[in-house]
């Protein structure tokens, strides 16, 4: 085997750590029943980040916005259960679709322009969104949420499943949306459009001068990240049952940066490490003193860029000169 | 006199009341060596910025093989053969140059848009990165991060991903600028040693790389076509000598 042929097998190779993140998944769902709850959050926020990473982390888009297309994925499968059927598969691939073909047309909004306009253009689509599901409340239910919202049995090869009030058939659910989302994901980053994005993320200019359009590019990944957004939301509102306007609201942006930023960018798994340790701070912090937790995390926050994420998880280079 | 590849009919370009290129008409045979000199702010680089799309012209158009290009985006005329590199090098800093390669090879190839397979796949991919890898002496750090190269290397890989291209018509901006001395033979001998169909066009301030490479000279200043033709006669013209190679005589001016 060449050289070359060896490297570029080399940079998609499975890692063991991948395996194992994968049997942990799976295995969190069949050993903490009583938690699938929880864990069902931390796997939608997980899909929600991994759809941030893949533009922010991989083609180099800013959003202030991302909670866009979170939002619109859980009406549009909240709205799919109430007005056309209640089959979670069916409204899980009609949120995918239509969120996708959101993010087609609002991609057209972040192709020009520096980062600054990009956040700010992604932070008005988002509140635009927010407006929209507050004052079509004869569709959307307004303030006080999308009310009423029965879900069909999960149907599968082995059987039916209704959602229960533990939520074992929810965080099975999204497990396997997310973890189908991964395999997409991680077969994308690998392929040469994968690449081109990071490319493109570097050098916009060198990137058209190998032949490579890049435009094409932003509006495809944006349209990708905006589905798998799509589904995080339609997950969100499946299990639970229920959409409201906090989907579209800017803290769901800003935390999902958050997560990203605490679990790192441009490796695809940032969004599942990131998950899982903010919302087992939130968790563990506001159990212990309810009120004060943003303080407590804020704080962590801080550490954490001043220390570095590289130096935080290996604690033996804590007490090391460099 | 063989056939046309590239030509330029009244090319301009102003910026505000600058005029880099003032009425530019070149042609560029198919197979030529053309370097293309001038004083610095001669309009060289805008030439070459217009001629790969980087750059609208205000008036004018540019022709490849006989199609006017003038309308096309810089990405569609690489894929049509127009390639060049850049004076500052443009690289993939977070890639590594065999990445970089193969997915300039893949681009090349028409399948740069694949998401669905692994880069590297095509079974046409691999050897082409291990001969320009070869080629430009990268091999030995064709897996580590374009950023952590050495400026040496980094200059390399600039002129191998724009072979990488498979260009017809390439422009080459300053290729050796910051190579020392003994490199920039090596690089001049792979650029020699193209297929001769392919057409070069050099932008370079060393006259005797120049008076090397290439058959023919278009001299620019101020931004419009001052001298044209072959080496021996543009470097006898006593109006070239005054305005650039009697400068470039200077020390003080780029050595």
């Amino acid at each position: 085997m060449s050289a070359a042929e060896d490297g570029l097998k080399r940079a998609a190779r499975w890692r063991w750590w991948e395996g194992a993140l994968l049997l942990a998944l799976l295995l969190s769902w069949a050993l903490l029943p009583s938690h699938a709850l929880l864990l069902n959050e931390i796997a939608i926020l997980a899909l929600f980040a991994v759809s941030l990473d893949l533009i922010l982390g991989y083609a180099g888009i800013v959003s202030l916005g991302h909670a866009a297309f979170f939002g619109f994925g859980a009406y549009t499968a909240a709205l799919f259960a109430k007005l056309v059927m209640p089959d979670p598969w069916v409204g899980m691939l009609a949120a995918i679709g239509l969120t996708a073909a959101l993010g087609a047309v609002c991609s057209l909004l972040i192709l020009r322009g520096t980062d600054l306009t990009r956040l700010m253009v992604t932070l008005g689509v988002a509140s635009i969104l927010y407006e929209l599901a507050n004052k079509l409340d004869w569709l959307t239910g307004g303030a006080d949420g999308l009310q009423g919202v029965v879900m069909g049995p999960l149907l599968t090869p082995f059987g039916r499943f209704e959602f229960d009030l533990y939520g074992r058939t929810a965080y099975a659910y999204t497990l396997f949306v997310l973890i189908v989302c991964l395999f997409i994901g991680r077969t994308l980053v690998h392929s040469p459009f994968g690449y081109s994005l990071q490319a493109l993320r570097d050098n916009r200019l060198r990137t058209a001068s190998i032949g490579l359009s890049v435009n094409a590019r932003l509006v495809a990944v944006y349209t990708v990240a905006a589905a798998m957004a799509g589904a995080a939301g339609a997950l969100l509102a499946q299990t639970s049952g229920f959409a409201s306007l906090d989907v579209f609201d800017f803290h769901r942006s800003a935390e999902v940066l958050l997560v990203l930023v605490i679990g790192g960018t441009g490796y695809l798994y940032g969004g599942i490490f990131g998950a899982v340790v903010f919302k087992l701070l939130h968790d563990l912090i506001s159990a212990w003193t309810p009120q004060y937790w943003n303080f407590w995390l804020g704080i962590f926050l801080v550490v954490l860029v001043l220390v570095g994420r590289e130096k935080l998880i290996r604690p033996r280079t804590w007490f090391k000169r460099s | 006199m063989s056939e046309v590849v590239l030509e330029t009919r009244g090319l301009l370009k102003r910026f505000g009341g600058i005029t880099p290129t003032n009425d530019v008409s070149i042609t560029v045979e198919k197979g030529a060596r053309r370097a293309l000199i001038g004083p610095n702010g001669a309009g060289k680089t805008t030439l070459i910025n217009l001629l790969t799309g980087v750059l609208e012209p205000t008036a004018g158009t540019i022709w490849l093989d006989g199609a006017d290009i003038t309308q096309l985006a810089p990405h569609q005329r690489v894929r049509r053969g127009v390639v060049r590199t850049f004076q500052i090098n443009q690289l993939f800093n977070a890639l590594t140059p065999l990445q970089s390669l193969a997915l300039s090879v893949s681009a090349q190839l028409g399948i740069g848009g694949q998401w669905w397979k692994r880069l590297g796949t095509d079974p046409r991919v691999a050897p082409r990165c291990d001969t320009l890898l070869r080629q430009f002496r990268l091999d030995d750090v064709a897996d580590q991060q374009v950023q952590h190269l050495a400026y040496g290397k980094r200059r390399l890989l600039e002129i191998a991903t724009a072979l990488a291209c498979e260009p017809r018509v390439l422009l080459l901006d300053e290729p050796v600028a910051g190579v020392p001395e003994g490199e920039r033979e090596e690089i001049f001998d792979i650029i020699n040693a193209l297929p001769a169909e392919v057409s070069v066009l050099l932008i370079e301030h060393d006259m005797d790389l120049v008076f090397n490479f290439a058959s023919s000279v278009t001299v620019l200043v101020n931004g419009a076509v001052f001298a044209e033709g072959s080496v021996e006669a543009v470097s006898n013209d006593p109006r070239v000598k005054a305005v650039y190679l009697g400068e470039s005589l200077d020390k003080s001016e780029h050595g």
